[in-house]
């Protein structure tokens, strides 16, 4: 028996388990990116480029900042621009970057108790909702996803409470199963929605106001507040999401299996340009 | 109903294509558990013996907080290695956060209770003239150290199970530690949540299976080493 049990303890060993120092990327970034597919195409052609390899800690996008903004991180791909041209003020990124943007939407079940299809306006819509006469499952994780859905509530000067207020605590793609399950409205990025809707009682209620553009910008974490960041391997990554192969790539991204792309490129493109023309 | 039926066909299917994704999510949980089980084996299994047989002050405070640790909460195992192995943490040069490396820290802090715990009590259950006996008859320290363990083999081994059934089936501190990256730190159980999530039900339903049969075909051949013991 010891022998057996050394043949599998050398064996186990054998692999190669330990980090590469140094050469790994962290890239701290919001779950819709992961769970609509694009990093786990994204990455590999990333690592193929500049061998090394990408480690993709998919959080919340709060989490994600705070990851980077502590240092943990060396690049962040987010959505919260509020939140992050604060971190950057505060010297923890640098480099902010347009990289792309898709469009938050209010879903819910299709029979619309709440009446949001007749909404005239965002503020409107989540005054419906806040009526109570369907659950409502909020993110409540400090993801953009969440930090947007709060600023509409303070902005419709509503404070969501009660029973029908659900804080689920999840990632997007959970949060919108569980709004399918009991029956509720969620705020959601149109990506995930499109990646994940596929046996989900959802249908999409309430788009198209300026409020709900989504933002991606990706950011270095900045080396001169954290020495030890891997400086170039986190320039490296941001260089290539806004490269034109990159961004060719994510024009197409996801239109042959969902029927319609899931992100718009903007690289090279300015928030303000963006924020003001109807879409 | 055709969810359940036809996650489970995909799933089976799955495995039996030897589906690479599925084979190598399969591969690093079992050589990430394996490693942390072997691991507080081999660290355990002398403490749990020293605790179960010797005496000194404070040994039963020393039990009470062993036995504790077999109740370890893996999201709170997770929260404090992350704390330490992060770059602003005290272990942070090490550069381990988010490798399997991490995980298999974080899993033996979760096994190595368990199974130190499980030997201890092992220990204790034999008659404790038994040592006694052996010593008059000669035998050195450690002839009747080798002689114990042999008698406690089974429930030794049986603490192994123990100790491996906890950390191939936890999520919480693999999630915390590891990152869930893909090719990387994705194990069995992490995998399955995030498929979840994704809705690719069939996958997380083929995970949960090569999960079951992982732990089934380990803790067989465990049991298998524990009676052929038996039947000498």
């Amino acid at each position: 028996m010891r022998r057996v049990l050394l043949a599998l303890l050398l064996s186990l060993c054998g692999a190669p388990l330990a980090a590469q120092a140094r050469r790994d990327v962290i890239l701290a970034t919001t779950t819709s990116t992961q769970d609509t597919g694009l990093l786990d195409s994204l990455v590999p052609r990333f690592e193929a480029g500049c061998g090394c390899r990408v480690k993709t800690i998919a959080v919340g996008t709060g989490q994600a900042l705070a990851l980077g903004a502590r240092g943990e991180a060396d690049v962040v791909l987010v959505h919260a621009p509020s939140l992050e041209q604060r971190y950057v003020a505060e010297g923890r990124f640098r480099n902010r970057r347009l990289v792309m943007t898709n469009d938050f939407i209010l879903v819910g079940p299709p029979a619309d108790p709440a009446g949001l299809g007749q909404a005239t306006s965002l503020k409107e819509a989540f005054q419906r909702l806040a009526a109570g006469s369907a659950p409502f499952a909020s993110r409540a994780d400090s993801s953009g996803t969440n930090i947007l859905e709060l600023n509409q509530w303070k902005a419709a000067g509503l404070n969501p409470t009660g029973g029908w207020y659900l804080q689920v605590g999840q990632g997007m793609a959970a949060t919108l199963r569980i709004a399918s399950e009991k029956g509720a409205y969620t705020l959601t990025d149109r990506g995930t929605y499109l990646a994940v809707r596929q046996g989900l009682a959802l249908a999409v209620l309430y788009q198209g106001a300026p409020e709900l553009l989504n933002i991606y910008h990706v950011m270095e974490v900045n080396p001169e507040t954290f020495p030890n960041v891997n400086q170039d391997g986190g320039r490296a990554f941001a260089d290539f999401m806004v490269s034109p192969r990159t961004q060719e790539f994510i024009r197409t991204f996801g239109a042959a299996r969902f029927g319609q792309p899931l992100f718009t490129p903007q690289a090279g493109k300015r928030e303000e340009d963006l924020l003001q023309p109807a879409r | 109903m055709d969810l359940l039926f036809d996650g489970i066909t995909h799933g089976v299917a799955l495995i039996l294509r030897g589906d690479p994704q599925v084979m190598e999510i399969m591969w690093l949980s079992l050589r990430v558990s394996g490693i942390a089980t072997l691991v507080s084996l081999l660290l355990g299994v002398p403490l749990g013996m020293m605790l179960g047989q010797s005496r000194f002050p404070g040994r039963r405070l020393a039990l009470g907080v062993i036995n504790t640790g077999m109740g370890l909460p893996p999201v709170a195992v997770g929260l404090f290695v992350s704390l330490f192995l992060w770059r602003s943490g005290p272990l942070g040069f090490l550069d381990l956060i988010y490798s399997p490396a991490a995980i298999i820290v974080a899993q033996c802090i979760i096994a190595l209770p368990v199974v130190t715990g499980l030997t201890a009590a092992a220990i204790q259950q034999l008659d404790p003239r038994l040592r006694l006996q052996l010593l008059g008859l000669g035998a050195s320290r450690l002839q009747a150290l080798r002689f114990l363990l042999r008698e406690a083999r089974f429930s030794i081994i049986a603490a192994v199970m123990a100790g491996f059934g906890a950390v191939i089936s936890e999520v919480g501190a693999s999630m915390m530690v590891g990152g869930n990256i893909l090719h990387y730190t994705r194990v069995l159980t992490t995998a399955t949540v995030l498929e979840t999530s994704k809705g690719n039900f069939d996958i997380a339903i083929a995970l949960s299976v090569v999960l079951l049969g992982l732990t089934f075909l380990v803790s067989m051949l465990l049991t298998v080493l524990q009676q052929r013991g038996a039947e000498r």
